[in-house]
Formats: structure tokens, C-alpha cells, sequence
């Protein structure tokens, strides 16, 4: 095996190595995650107002629906997949992914998909326009063109999640060193290994729901045709039994890296390590059982409606494990606060708000208020930007210095974060209010009495977005010419075995694995 | 807690950097791009614009790496640089790919099962969600296999073609036992035979290959891809049937949907398994391929035929007998 990377760009094309894969699926959602959020600023630019004044309502709606597909799909799995790809081995004392090869195509079908699905904007009748929970017969009989596209697009983004999906339950199953049990994996592993299960169990039926789609546009069936006997609502069902698990595929990995940082910046052992395992099987399970809490108001018989309710509030219970974890591990810790636990710290407070509002969501009498107002995009907001994209800006100050050999610079990590919270609740606290007064999502005029709150939301938006481009620079500024740290293990309360290796960490770590102290509780 | 200890571990192989994952991403990114282009084309373009060279091109490039892929694969292991760990990644990966395969299909017999129980009902006013009957589609009488959409059977102000996605045409029979004439004339009976027998005939291969009796592995391998073929002939003889003589289409509305797409996946993926199967006849009547101990490629091509044959119960089942 060579020993060192090949030269130019062959390096990137043709590689097998994890390190390599998970720095391209990094840079790549950090790409997307910059796309997306052009996308949503054209949506706040024209929400600073009432009134039409930058965009056509159809460009809008265009917006509003490649914002969520660019976010879920481009930024933040990927983001997690590439940490993924740099961790799982080091962490496992492996000496890289199970299935190298396939693991490099998982990530080279996914540029080109997304030049498909962004091409879609400049196609007769222009992008996908209905949201990106795309349901029918808004994505089926009233739909662009250039649908048919987007649903290919979809296509291989499953296919891509499945193979990486695969991979990593190969190499977590298959590849741990010598006396790493289960119960000894950092938790960031466990979380991954569940989330793997999740999308190995449900790309697929996503795959089949725009399957479905396609014949019913093209090749008259009637699968969401009332006339052919079908059913509009059925579209919902399916795509929710993928759609609620997935929400879990963005926030398990989030989790994880919580949970491992948390634990490092208050120098004590993660709280409760066995019952923060068992909460994330059990909101795993839950997951499947509880999507119709998406369409309390499509009409489902009342037996349905209690259902999804009570089984939706069952999740809370392992949330609040996890939360409570957190918490205590902290609880007289010699805390410390370098931007990685800032970031942490503020995934805690706002993600708890988040849960919070998703319980009230979970209330089907009271979701009828709620439903489709700007309630829900500040519920979501919450979890997945204050959740999911904080926990990943956390893992990059983390683990940089280990992946590159030096230091970010700490003041302009800390002002990232303060920007960040400070722009992030601008944006999205003010919308539970127009929400709960009654604003609809997804519209590019509203209400005069909206007005306020709105043109906050957008100047928070901007603020927030503008931070991104102080940590792009921050990120830049230390591969290139950040201070070298040289100490193996980079933070004193790090555990966990990528902190044995040197710094920066080799291009080939464990080709033997490690021996692991059988006395030594997980990392 | 990480000194480093060589003692007997087989190292495990990760292969030096490789153009086989960019080559097969030229390949599916060509196929769907060209799909796309040409469904859109049909449907959307001039008659006679849709072309499907791309998507042609595309599955060419695709097939022929993954040829290459495999190749290199199996050469790998005979070189012996697969370790008894990376052959255990590929018995994961393929456990994990066929649990993946399950799901796809649950997606659609969950349509089959939703539309039977409960949308179907609600278009005919029973039940809790029935009540929209009465502005759309009072009168209508829902049974299954549904002969008759609700479009066709009421009409009226409801039937506006293009909130319907086009008309229907209704069949005049099904596909299920209850229409057919005689049980002899009846093909998915004799589809549930083939495909059943075959699993056996498989199962036999592999006791011959466990017994190191590679003749008896090449005949009952090869009787297997024969049953495979049959079943393929009769499941296409069944789709001109129904288009032909039974009027059953796509266009048939949600009995024909879910028909044509549950027993089309299904055929989709026997295929799919009779060609690995195929070649793993070919790898051991021409390369000499498979020992007792070491029959990996078989073995997985095995399990896959499994699963299909267990779906084949599923849709016997619900398909066609219920």
C-alpha cells in the first residue's frame, strides 16, 4: 500500500482512502450548505417587506423548495456522512471503511446529482415548486417539467445514502479492534450505526415513492389519483414514513458529536453512556411509528390521530435521557469554554427549545392552529440549524486540529459562535410568534401586521448568514496557515482512540489495530 | 491502552485508488440524465423527438464497469488478498443490501394494503374517512380488484381530466383466481411452482458445492437459471395477456398500478438475480470458480434469489389469491 496520497487530482478522483472521502463529502455539504443558504437569503430578502418586490411568487416557491432539498439533502447529511468517513475508523481503531471503493462512488455520485437538481432553475417551467416535501398532486399533475428530473436526483441521493449506509454498518460490525465491544464504542459510532440502519431501511421507500410518482406523470397509473382510485394522502403517508425518520438520520449523528465533545470540555466521563445508547434505539424505533404526526389535518379517522399523538410524545422520554445526560456531565465539571463547547452548550439550550416546541406540535387538537404556520419553520429551524448545523460547527473546531495538524484561531471561533446565536434567534425566535398569530409558511407576500417580526427574522437571517462566511474563513485561514499543534491529543480532556494517533493524523492510521484496555470504559 | 501488537492478524485489504467508482458515476449519471431526457420527451416533446441515446450510452458505460469492477473483485480474492474479515464486509454489505431491497418493496405492498383497507372504502362512503364521498364520488361502489375507477363509474363533475391525470380505461378482468377459467390455464400458479422448485434446485447446488461435487453444483445450478428463464417467459406471456385479451393496463387505474408495478418489480428483480446466477454458472463451468470453502459470489447470488422468491409468496398472496 502506498504510503502517502497521489499527486493532483487523480488523489481525489480515484480515491479509497476514508480520510480523503470524508474531507470531499465535507467540503462538498459546506458547498451546499452555502447554496442552500442563498437560497434561503433570496427567500428573506423578499420577506423583509410586506408586499411583492424581488422575486415572482412561482420564484419563490422554487426557492422555498430547493432551500430544504439543498439543506437536508446536500449540506447536512452529507456533513455528517464526511464525519462519518474521517471518525468511525479512527475512533474504532480500524484501518479505513469497510468497502473502500464504494465508498468513494457513494461520494462521487453526489456532485453530480445536485448539478441536475440545481439545472432544474433554468429548465422550461423552472424548478420544482412544491416544496421539498414535494407532495401530489402539487408534484405529480400540476408539476414543471423538469420534475422528472428532480425525481432522478432523488434517486441517486438514495442510492448514495444506502451505499454509505452499508458501508458504515460493514465497517462498524466488521471492523472494530480487538476488545472494542458495543458497549466500548464512543457514541458517536452508536449514533451513526443507528442512523445507518434508519436510512438503510427507509431511502428505499422514498425511492419508491418517486417511482410512484414518475408512472403516475408519465405512465398513467393512479397511485395518488382519487378518479383512478388512488389516493392524494397516500403520497403523505409514504413520504413521511421515510420523512420522520430522516428528521432522526440529521439529529442521531448531531448527538453523537455532543456527546462526545460535552464530555471532553467538562474533563468527566459522559453521563450515563448505556442509557444515552438505549435512548437512541429507542427514538430510533419510535421514528417508525409516528409520521401521521405531519397530517393531523388531512382528515385521518380520529383512532389515527390519538395514535400518532401519544406515540409522538413517547419521544420525548428518550430525548429528555439524552438532554438530561448532557446536563449532568457538565454538573461540576471543570468546564471550559473553547468554541467547540460553546457551540455544544448552545445546541443544548436551543435544541431543548426545539424539542419543547415539537412536543407542543405533537398535540393534534392544538396542531389544527398550528399546522402549516411559521410555528413549524421556527420548530424545525431549531432542530436542525440550532441542532444539526450547530453540533457540525462544533465538530469541525474540534476535530480540525487533529485533521490538519493546527489550531483555529479561538477569538474568531468565539465570535463565529456569538454571531451564530445571536443571528440564529433573531431569524427564527420571532417566527413562533407570527406563527402562532396565524402567518402561513411557505408565501412570499403576508399580512400587514406581520410586518415587524418579519423584517427582524431577515436581518437576523443575514447576520447569521454573513457568521458563515467568518467560519469558512477561520476554517481556511488554519489549513493554510493556522499555528501547528503536535500533541496527539490535542485537548487535555479528549478521550478516545483518534486522539492517539499523531497530529496531524497520518494518511494510513491503524493498518493494525490497536489493543484495547479491557479495563477501560468506553471512550 | 494502544500499544500496537502485530501478532496473527490477517491485514485487511484496502485496495490502492481506483477509477472504478468515477467510471460507474459517469455511467448511472449518463443513464438517469438520458432517462429523464427521454421519458420527458415522450411525454412533453414532439412525436417521435424522444431519443434514448444517452440512456442508452449511459447503461453501457455502467454495465461495463461494473463488469470491470467485479472482475477486479474476483481477481483480488484469487490473488488471495481478501482476508476472512473483508469477506465478512461483503457477506454485511449484502445481508444489508437485500434488507434495503425489502423495504423498497414493502413501500409498495404498504400502497396494496393502504388502498385495499382504507382509501378504497373511503371513496365508496364507508367509514370515518368516507365523508368526501358525497362531493365527489357518491354512487361509487368500491371492490377489489377495483374493475371500475371512480371516474369512469361516476363521471360527471368530478371526472375533469386534468386534476385526474388523464382518462382510464377499465379492464374487463383481472388478474387474480377467482376470473381465472381453469386452474391449469392459470400462469401465476405455474410461476409459484417454477419459482418455488427453484429455490430447492439452488439450495441442491449448494450441497454440492459443500460436498466439493462441483458436476452436481453446474447441473442443479444451471437447472435453476433455466426455471429463472421460464418464469421470466410466462410473467411476460401473463403481461400480454392482460394487455392483449383482459384490457388490464397502467392506464387501469390502482388495480392496474399496483399490479403492473408490484409483479413488474418482482419480474425486474428475477431477472436481475437469474443474470447473477447466470454468471456464477459461467465463472464455474469456464474459470473453474468456487471451492467448498469459498463460493462467496454464489452464496450472495443465492440469498437473492431467496428474497425474490419470498416476495413471490407475498404477491401470490395478496395479488393475486386475496
Amino acid at each position: 500500500m502506498a504510503h502517502g496520497p497521489a499527486k493532483g487530482i487523480s488523489r481525489w478522483l480515484f480515491t479509497t482512502n476514508h480520510k480523503d472521502i470524508g474531507t470531499m463529502y465535507l467540503w462538498f455539504s459546506f458547498a451546499m450548505f452555502i447554496l442552500g443558504g442563498a437560497f434561503a437569503m433570496i427567500i428573506r430578502a423578499e420577506l423583509f417587506q410586506p408586499g411583492m418586490q424581488l422575486v415572482e411568487p412561482a420564484f419563490f416557491n422554487q426557492m422555498t423548495t430547493l432551500h430544504g432539498l439543498v439543506m437536508v439533502f446536500g449540506a447536512i447529511m452529507p456533513s455528517f456522512v464526511g464525519l462519518a468517513n474521517w471518525l468511525i475508523p479512527m475512533m474504532i481503531g480500524a484501518p479505513d471503511m469497510a468497502l473502500p471503493r464504494m465508498n468513494n462512488w457513494s461520494f462521487w455520485i453526489l456532485p453530480p446529482a445536485f448539478l441536475m437538481l440545481a439545472s432544474t432553475l433554468f429548465m422550461e417551467g423552472g424548478a420544482p415548486a412544491f416544496g421539498w416535501t414535494f407532495y401530489a398532486p402539487l408534484s405529480t399533475t400540476y408539476a414543471a417539467p423538469s420534475v422528472t428530473f428532480f425525481i432522478f436526483a432523488i434517486h441517486i441521493l438514495g442510492l448514495s445514502s444506502i451505499m454509505g449506509s452499508i458501508n458504515i454498518i460493514a465497517t462498524v460490525m466488521n471492523m472494530r479492534a480487538p476488545g472494542m465491544s458495543y458497549m466500548k464504542m464512543p457514541l458517536f459510532v452508536w449514533t451513526w450505526l443507528i442512523t445507518a440502519f434508519l436510512l438503510v431501511a427507509v431511502m428505499p421507500v422514498l425511492a419508491g415513492a418517486v417511482t410512484m410518482m414518475l408512472m403516475d406523470i408519465h405512465f398513467g397509473t393512479s397511485f395518488f389519483s382519487a378518479a383512478g382510485g388512488g389516493d392524494p394522502v397516500l403520497f403523505q403517508h409514504i413520504f413521511w414514513f421515510f420523512g420522520h425518520p430522516e428528521v432522526y438520520i440529521i439529529i442521531l449523528p448531531a448527538f453523537g458529536v455532543v456527546s462526545q465533545i460535552i464530555p471532553a470540555f467538562s474533563r468527566k466521563p459522559l453521563f450515563g453512556y448505556d442509557s444515552m445508547v438505549y435512548a437512541t434505539a429507542a427514538i430510533a424505533f419510535l421514528s417508525f411509528i409516528v409520521w401521521a404526526h405531519h397530517m393531523y389535518t388531512v382528515g385521518m379517522p380520529v383512532a389515527g390521530e390519538l395514535f400518532f399523538m401519544y406515540a409522538t410524545m413517547l419521544i420525548a422520554v428518550p430525548t429528555g435521557v439524552k438532554v438530561f445526560n448532557w446536563v449532568s456531565t457538565m454538573w461540576r465539571g471543570a468546564l471550559s469554554f473553547e468554541t467547540p463547547m460553546l457551540f455544544c452548550i448552545g445546541f443544548l439550550v436551543l435544541f431543548t427549545i426545539g424539542g419543547f416546541t415539537g412536543l407542543m406540535l405533537s398535540i393534534a387538537p392544538a396542531d389544527f392552529q398550528y399546522h402549516d404556520s411559521y410555528f413549524v419553520v421556527a420548530h424545525f429551524h431549531y432542530v436542525m440549524v440550532a441542532g444539526a448545523v450547530f453540533s457540525m460547527s462544533a465538530a469541525v473546531y474540534y476535530w480540525l486540529p487533529k485533521w490538519c495538524g493546527k489550531m483555529y484561531n479561538e477569538t474568531m471561533g468565539k465570535t463565529h459562535f456569538w454571531i451564530s446565536f445571536v443571528g440564529f434567534n433573531i431569524t427564527f425566535f420571532p417566527q413562533h410568534f407570527v406563527g402562532l398569530a396565524g402567518m402561513p409558511r411557505r408565501i412570499p407576500d403576508y399580512a400587514l401586521q406581520f410586518a415587524d417580526f418579519n423584517m427582524m427574522s431577515s436581518i437576523g437571517a443575514f447576520i447569521y448568514g454573513g457568521s458563515q462566511i467568518l467560519f469558512l474563513y477561520n476554517v481556511v485561514a488554519t489549513i493554510v496557515a493556522g499555528k501547528p499543534v503536535s500533541d496527539d491529543k490535542v485537548w487535555d480532556g479528549a478521550e478516545g482512540l483518534e486522539w492517539t494517533v499523531a497530529t496531524p493524523a497520518p494518511y494510513h492510521t491503524f493498518e493494525v489495530p490497536p489493543t484495547i484496555d479491557p479495563a477501560h470504559a468506553h471512550s | 491502552m494502544t500499544s500496537q501488537t502485530s501478532t496473527d492478524y490477517e491485514k485487511y485489504y484496502v485496495p490502492e485508488k481506483s477509477s472504478l467508482a468515477v467510471m460507474a458515476t459517469i455511467g448511472l449519471v449518463l443513464s438517469v440524465f438520458g432517462a429523464a431526457n427521454f421519458i420527458n420527451g415522450l411525454t412533453f416533446g414532439e412525436p417521435g423527438e424522444a431519443s434514448p441515446t444517452i440512456l442508452y450510452a449511459g447503461l453501457f458505460v455502467f454495465a461495463a464497469t461494473l463488469f470491470v469492477w467485479f472482475r477486479t473483485t474476483i481477481r483480488e480474492n484469487i490473488a488471495g488478498m481478501a482476508s476472512g474479515q473483508l469477506k465478512k464486509s461483503y457477506v454485511l454489505g449484502m445481508y444489508w443490501f437485500i434488507f434495503s431491497e425489502v423495504m423498497f418493496f414493502a413501500a409498495f405492498f404498504g400502497v396494496l394494503f393502504y388502498v385495499r383497507n382504507l382509501a378504497g372504502p373511503w371513496l365508496a362512503a364507508e367509514g370515518e374517512g368516507g365523508r368526501m364521498n358525497y362531493l365527489l364520488w357518491e354512487g361509487f361502489q368500491f371492490s377489489w380488484p377495483m374493475m371500475q375507477t371512480p371516474q369512469e363509474a361516476v363521471g360527471g363533475a368530478a371526472s375533469q381530466l386534468i386534476a385526474n391525470n388523464g382518462a382510464f380505461a377499465s379492464a374487463k378482468q383481472s388478474m387474480s383466481f377467482a376470473e381465472a377459467h381453469h386452474w391449469y390455464a392459470w400462469l401465476p400458479l405455474w410461476n409459484t411452482i417454477i419459482l418455488l422448485s427453484s429455490s430447492v434446485t439452488v439450495h441442491i447446488a449448494h450441497t454440492g458445492l459443500l460436498d466439493g461435487n462441483k458436476k452436481k453444483f453446474n447441473l442443479w445450478l444451471a437447472a435453476t437459471v433455466a426455471l429463472g428463464v421460464l418464469f421470466v417467459i410466462l410473467q411476460v406471456a401473463e403481461y400480454y395477456e392482460a394487455y392483449a385479451h383482459f384490457g388490464l393496463t397502467l392506464n387501469s387505474g390502482i388495480y392496474g398500478s399496483t399490479f403492473f408495478m408490484l409483479t413488474g418489480f418482482h419480474g425486474f428483480h428475477v431477472f436481475m438475480g437469474m443474470t447473477m446466477l447466470a454468471i456464477q454458472l459461467m465463472r464455474s463451468l469456464r474459470g473453474g470458480h468456487f471451492t467448498a470453502g469459498d463460493h462467496f459470489g454464489f452464496e450472495a447470488s443465492s440469498w437473492y434469489w431467496h428474497f425474490v422468491d419470498v416476495v413471490w409468496v407475498f404477491l401470490f398472496l395478496f395479488v393475486y389469491i386475496l
